[in-house]
């Protein structure tokens, strides 16, 4: 099995980071700028298991800190989906653009 | 004596009102302290003549200095000389006149009397102090207290005007702030240390560039809280929307901080920068004299039109100190004084006028005299006093102004004193005005016929404050005795002559 | 009792019955009131007498020094320059503490039964005390900033006792008209001492007319070469101060105050605006006079043509008006214009002083019949409730004291001998005759304007038409109580009396008596136009014709103007409402409010609108705080790759 090279990862990674991050930007559903997030956390997980195959491929520390995100990342869409469930009840709506109590 | 007593008593009396809360006890401890701090005034005035007749000629007496922050050179340090203990006497009698007015005041009067107490402890703070920090430190609480006195107890377009004087004042603070950086950054004590100390930075020599640069800034920023044209239009607003013991304290007292300072900091401290800055000082001064007489003339407001006044009386202050000569400043201090208690007085007829008719429109009022007869004769007394009429204290501060003004022999000054003197021309036809309508005159409303006199307190507020103005209108002596050998003092400073 | 200490009594028992009467009259003395400030005032004027008679009689120097009784350092300016308080003894403020006193007095007394029942008795009386206080702290002053002071507090006593019946709108008017008139005038006075006090390095009189009167002392070298627009620093200063004593003595241009200051009450009148405080002015230059005449001749030559002009001006104005106060107020007028220039055409010392003597002779006979002629109108205005000559007519039978009163003093005024005023005119015309052939002439003209408007005022009171019955129905008080006619008849003594005083020998330029020869010969002219002027007042106003009406239907413009008093109160309107109102205090004000308050709110408001723009980045939206964040981390990662390459 020949290898993949290293760079054609890092553009897979780069590539659903940016996907991630234009769909943050633009969506103005508050679900889909959550998976958007998920997006962004999951390209920085490859580049994380990459580097540690790649670079340093003695140790596990890339694949502790994957595991550790993975975590993190479901506590914070649990987070996250409570909030969007209690603005939901609280406006009938899930549009970022609305949501802006943060200015007053 | 420690002076020290004079800011503590203020102090404790303000915490003292904050556990009380019904009127009549707030009041009581409101004026137990004011009377305290008169009396304290007084006792200070018969040491401080005490120790000059025996001989005592330093220029700060009762001098003592307290560490407060060292690494940067601040401490408490406190003294007193003729002009600042006239200026302290000020500030008890309007204070404690101030305090007599607002006898009957029902909202929030714990609050009301804790702020106005705290004030008065800016005001002395102010006066005693011989550090330039200090002393901005109390200035700044002479400041904030005024912004809610006006906002919570005024009238009219209350929060525009508090949100107006508080901006302007703070503004003027700021200038304040950094030309005493500037001096503060200009001397040097050894290893690099600056000192904010008033007398050491009074004996070392500042650079004249510094000065240049510096002297406009402290100029502006006090000249701001003493109506300094153009600076001068928190003045009528301030005035008119605050109560009216916020009015006499804001025109009898904090005013006097802004002349006050330009005197002892910007121009004893820096004397070449204002020789050279003096003819536009004198520009300035002469054009709030002439017009805020003339836009005075067609106010019709009377609080609007005292408040007029006031910007072009405090004219005459600038001008005397403009024309840096012995006379002329001697005469800016006696303005000071005689301004202080007039206006106070002024606006403490007005108050009473407007308590019971509700209206301050002179279009509105009309044949007081025959209603109130003792209002009415304060509010005219005090209007002569404003035109300067010999036997009130407004005359003798005038023409010592006048006559100061006079020994400079150009063009230029004479056209500025000929047109300052026009002023109290204009000035009777607008206090005229304003009485002939208002106080003489056929009734302008037949329910004001039920309306009562003056009563017991503000009788005797009335009565302090128009001793003040008597005393000082029929023997000014005493005042000039106190005031000159410091104004002479000053002189050494302010008269060092000057090499472009 | 030491010249200081009487002095000092004249002056401070008014001061005394001011503050008793001002502070408690009202609610503990209103009954007294009257009583006390009498009796004060009784007092001040036998010791003025008594002083008078001191220093006049009993004086063996054979001049008459000035004294500095009494002086004390008020306030000082700087080395040698101070306001002093003090007493000044010379002829003249003698003369004015007698003449001030005695005419008070009788108006207080006058007052007790013309002021009975008024609600403000005793303010009226405090006021009245005031007012004396002041006039005889202006006469005795020593230094020319006590004149000053006490030229001010006069100026509001006035203000306050023409605006004593202050629910009159048109009292309040006049009393404002004539406390801004004269403060306009007293900025120039001011301004003079300013300039006077400046030069001489002093304000004292005696050192001041000293250092501006001796040849080459340095101070008159550099007041006389300093100048401005032509004049000299001298000049100026007296000029300016002859302005304070114009406004005040109510002189052309600035006597439109005291036709209007006759709203006051009528013993007012009297006291203030005839006998004392209006001669104040005359007073003042005859002070300096010294200084005029000797140093400045310019200047005096100015005050001779102002009293000349004022004096012809007033008059012919006087035979137009009926309001019989205002008559009366012009009469006043013109008469202190014959004062001002006979001090305008005298020069100093000896023979050559001829007109000071005369003039202050006139003031002296001037206070007694002009006195006596406002407290005669006072009494008609009592018995017939209006000032109006159509209201009144044939009351010499209901009034009989105050018509021959009020005869002996239009006889005086008119210059009839032998009573006073016949005297005291004839020395003016006299010294006028010497120094300019044409003052001289229109004063002999005024003379005889002066004759016939007196006796058309009294025709028109006393004759003329037949009394109307109604004011008897209601004559419950005749022809006014005792205390109203006994200062009639005493005033009328001095009327006829005052012309026999040897003035020469007591009141003169330099102190040394002067005596004054009479000549008949120069007697001769004056009476016969005064004569003249009282038949054709006699021919047209004695019996009821229609003789007035046209004369006056023939010069109906020359009438018309001297009617509306030469239009000078129009123009003076003109100017304040017009030019100083809509051109200077309008816009004044408009630019405060709008330009100046308006920057500063402009300022704020561009704080606001900046703050508004930085605030809309905050939009409170998640999304742009992300892009934020993004941006700024691109930024930042671009800016450190570039300084790390």
């Amino acid at each position: 099995m020949s290898e993949i090279p290293l760079e054609h990862l890092l553009m897979l990674s780069t590539a659903l980071f940016f996907i991630g991050a234009y769909g943050f930007l633009t969506r103005r559903n508050m679900i889909a700028m959550l998976m958007s997030l998920e997006l962004m956390l999951n390209s920085v997980n490859i580049n994380f298991i990459v580097f540690n195959k790649y670079l340093f491929p003695d140790t596990i520390e890339g694949l502790g800190f994957t595991i550790f995100i993975i975590a993190i990342a479901a506590a914070e869409a649990a987070v996250a989906i409570a909030i969007i469930i209690n603005l939901y009840r609280n406006t009938k709506n899930i549009d970022a653009e609305n949501a802006d109590h943060l200015k007053h | 004596m420690n002076l020290h007593l004079l800011v503590i008593a203020p102090i404790v009396t303000a915490v003292f009102i904050l556990f009380f809360k019904e009127l009549r006890q707030v009041r009581m401890i409101a004026l137990l302290g004011a009377g305290f701090q008169l009396i304290i005034s007084v006792l200070l005035l018969s040491t401080f003549c005490n120790e000059r007749a025996a001989g005592n000629t330093a220029p700060m007496l009762f001098y003592n200095s307290v560490e407060w922050f060292s690494p940067l050179g601040i401490a408490f340090t406190t003294g007193i000389d003729g002009i600042s203990l006239s200026m302290i006497l000020l500030s008890a009698f309007v204070v404690l006149a101030g305090v007599l007015v607002s006898w009957k005041m029902e909202k929030m009067s714990r609050e009301f009397f804790f702020l106005l107490t705290l004030l008065s402890a800016g005001a002395y703070g102010f006066f005693i102090s011989l550090d330039l920090f200090t002393l901005f430190f109390f200035l700044e609480i002479a400041v904030i207290p005024k912004f809610m006195l006006i906002g919570i107890w005024g009238s009219g377009r209350k929060e525009y005007s508090a949100m107006k004087l508080a901006l302007m004042l703070m503004a003027g603070s700021a200038f304040v702030f950094l030309g005493l950086l500037g001096l503060y950054f200009s001397t040097n004590v050894g290893n690099g240390q600056h000192t904010f100390d008033f007398i050491a930075i009074s004996r070392s020599a500042i650079p004249l560039d510094t000065q240049l640069l510096f002297f406009p800034l402290a100029f502006i920023g006090f000249g701001i809280f003493g109506a300094l044209f153009p600076f001068h239009t928190w003045v009528p607003d301030g005035h008119s929307s605050a109560p009216t013991a916020a009015s006499m304290f804001l025109a009898g007292i904090s005013m006097k901080l802004g002349g006050y300072g330009c005197l002892r900091v910007a121009t004893y401290l820096m004397p070449e920068a204002a020789h050279v800055y003096a003819p536009y000082i004198i520009l300035l001064a002469t054009i709030a004299i002439i017009y805020g007489a003339f836009a005075t003339m067609m106010q019709t407001d009377l609080k609007y039109i005292n408040a007029y006044s006031s910007v072009s009386h405090c004219g005459f202050v600038l001008l005397g100190i403009g024309m840096l000569n012995e006379t002329a400043i001697a005469g800016a201090v006696m303005q000071m004084i005689s301004h202080g208690l007039m206006t106070a007085l002024f606006f403490a007829a007005i108050g009473m006028i407007y308590e019971r008719t509700h209206t301050r429109m002179v279009a509105q009022l009309g044949g007081l005299l025959k209603v109130m007869p003792f209002i009415s004769t304060i509010f005219i007394i005090s209007g002569l006093c404003s035109l300067g009429l010999p036997g009130f204290s407004g005359f003798v501060a005038e023409m010592t102004v006048f006559m100061g003004s006079w020994q400079h022999t150009e063009m230029f000054y004479r056209i500025a004193t000929i047109l300052s003197c026009a002023s109290i021309v204009v000035t009777a036809v607008y206090i005229l005005r304003a009485a002939g309508k208002s106080i003489m005159g056929p009734l302008a409303n037949e329910q004001h016929l039920s309306l009562g006199d003056a009563t017991w307190n503000e009788k005797s507020a009335a009565v302090l404050l128009l001793s003040g103005i008597v005393v000082i209108g029929i023997a000014p002596f005493w005042l000039n005795e106190l005031i000159s050998p410091d104004v002479n003092g000053l002189m050494v400073n302010i008269g060092r002559t000057f090499i472009p | 009792m030491s010249l200081a200490t009487t002095i000092q009594l004249i002056v401070l028992l008014p001061l005394g019955s001011f503050l008793l009467l001002g502070i408690f009259g009202r609610k503990y003395l209103s009954s007294l009131s009257g009583m006390i400030g009498t009796t004060s005032l009784l007092v001040s004027a036998i010791l003025s007498i008594q002083t008078a008679y001191q220093y006049f009689f009993l004086n063996t120097a054979g001049s008459f020094e000035k004294i500095i009784a009494w002086k004390m350092t008020w306030l000082t300016f700087s080395e040698g320059v101070s306001i002093d308080m003090g007493i000044l003894v010379d002829p003249i403020s003698v003369m004015m503490l007698v003449v001030v006193t005695v005419v008070s007095l009788m108006v207080h007394v006058y007052s007790l039964g013309y002021m009975k029942g008024d609600e403000r008795f005793a303010t009226y009386y405090s006021f009245l005390s005031l007012f004396t206080f002041s006039m005889l702290g202006l006469v005795i002053a020593v230094n020319i900033f006590q004149i000053y002071m006490f030229w001010e507090l006069v100026g509001v006593s006035s203000f306050l006792l023409i605006g004593y019946y202050f629910e009159k709108p048109s009292a309040v008017a006049a009393s404002k008209k004539a406390f801004i008139v004269t403060r306009f005038a007293d900025l120039g006075f001011l301004i003079g001492i300013l300039i006077l006090g400046f030069e001489a390095k002093t304000l004292d009189f005696v050192t001041l007319i000293e250092r501006l009167t001796t040849s080459n002392s340095p101070y008159l070298v550099s007041a006389t070469t300093a100048s401005f627009l032509g004049a000299s620093a001298l000049t100026w200063g007296l000029l300016l101060v002859f302005m304070g004593g114009a406004g005040k003595s109510a002189m052309f241009p600035l006597h439109i105050w005291l036709p209007d200051a006759m709203e006051g009450p009528t013993p007012v009148s009297a006291l203030i605006h005839a006998a004392t405080m209006v001669v104040a002015g005359v007073f003042l230059v005859a002070r300096l006079f010294p200084i005029f005449s000797i140093s400045c001749p310019g200047a005096l030559e100015v005050v001779m043509w102002t009293g000349v002009i004022s004096a012809l001006f007033a008059a012919l104005i006087a035979c137009t008006q009926t309001d019989i106060k205002r008559v009366l107020a012009y009469s006043t007028m013109s008469q202190i214009g014959y004062m001002m220039f006979a001090l305008g055409v005298s020069g100093y010392g000896n023979e050559a002083g001829l007109g000071f003597t005369a003039s202050m002779f006139h003031l002296f006979t001037h206070a007694f019949f002009k006195a006596l002629l406002f407290l005669g109108a006072g009494a008609v205005i009592h018995y017939i409730h209006s000032n109006e000559m159509k209201d009144m007519g044939g009351l010499r039978k209901s009034m009989p004291i105050t018509h021959i009163t009020f005869l002996i003093a239009c006889l005086a005024i008119a210059g009839i001998p032998p009573f006073a005023g016949f005297f005291s005119k004839e020395e003016i015309l006299t010294a006028a005759h010497h120094a300019n052939p044409m003052v001289y002439y229109i004063a002999l003209l005024t003379a005889g304007i002066t004759a016939f408007y007196m006796f058309r005022l009294y025709y028109n009171i006393f004759w003329s038409k037949e009394a109307k019955t109604a004011h008897h129905d209601d004559d419950h008080h005749g022809e006014g109580t005792w205390s109203m006619k006994i200062p009639l008849l005493i005033l009328s003594v001095g009327a006829i009396a005052a012309g026999f005083i040897p003035f020469g020998s007591f009141v003169s330029s330099d102190g040394h008596p002067l005596h004054i020869p009479f000549e008949i010969s120069a007697a001769i002219l004056p009476v016969i136009i005064a004569v003249s002027g009282i038949a054709l007042a006699t021919l047209f106003y004695k019996t009821e014709n229609d003789r007035p009406d046209k004369l006056s239907a023939s010069f109906q413009g020359i009438y018309k103007t001297a009617y509306h008093k030469f239009y000078i109160d129009e123009i003076y309107l003109f100017i304040t409402k017009k030019i100083v109102f809509n051109l200077i205090a309008q816009p004044s004000a408009w630019v405060d409010k709008n330009i100046i308050d308006g920057s500063m709110n402009g300022l704020a408001s561009l704080v606001v609108w900046k703050s508004n723009l930085i605030k809309s980045i905050q939009s409170g939206k998640v999304q742009d705080y992300a892009l934020y964040f993004f941006l700024a981390a691109f930024g930042i990662t671009a800016l450190t790759i570039y300084l790390v390459n």
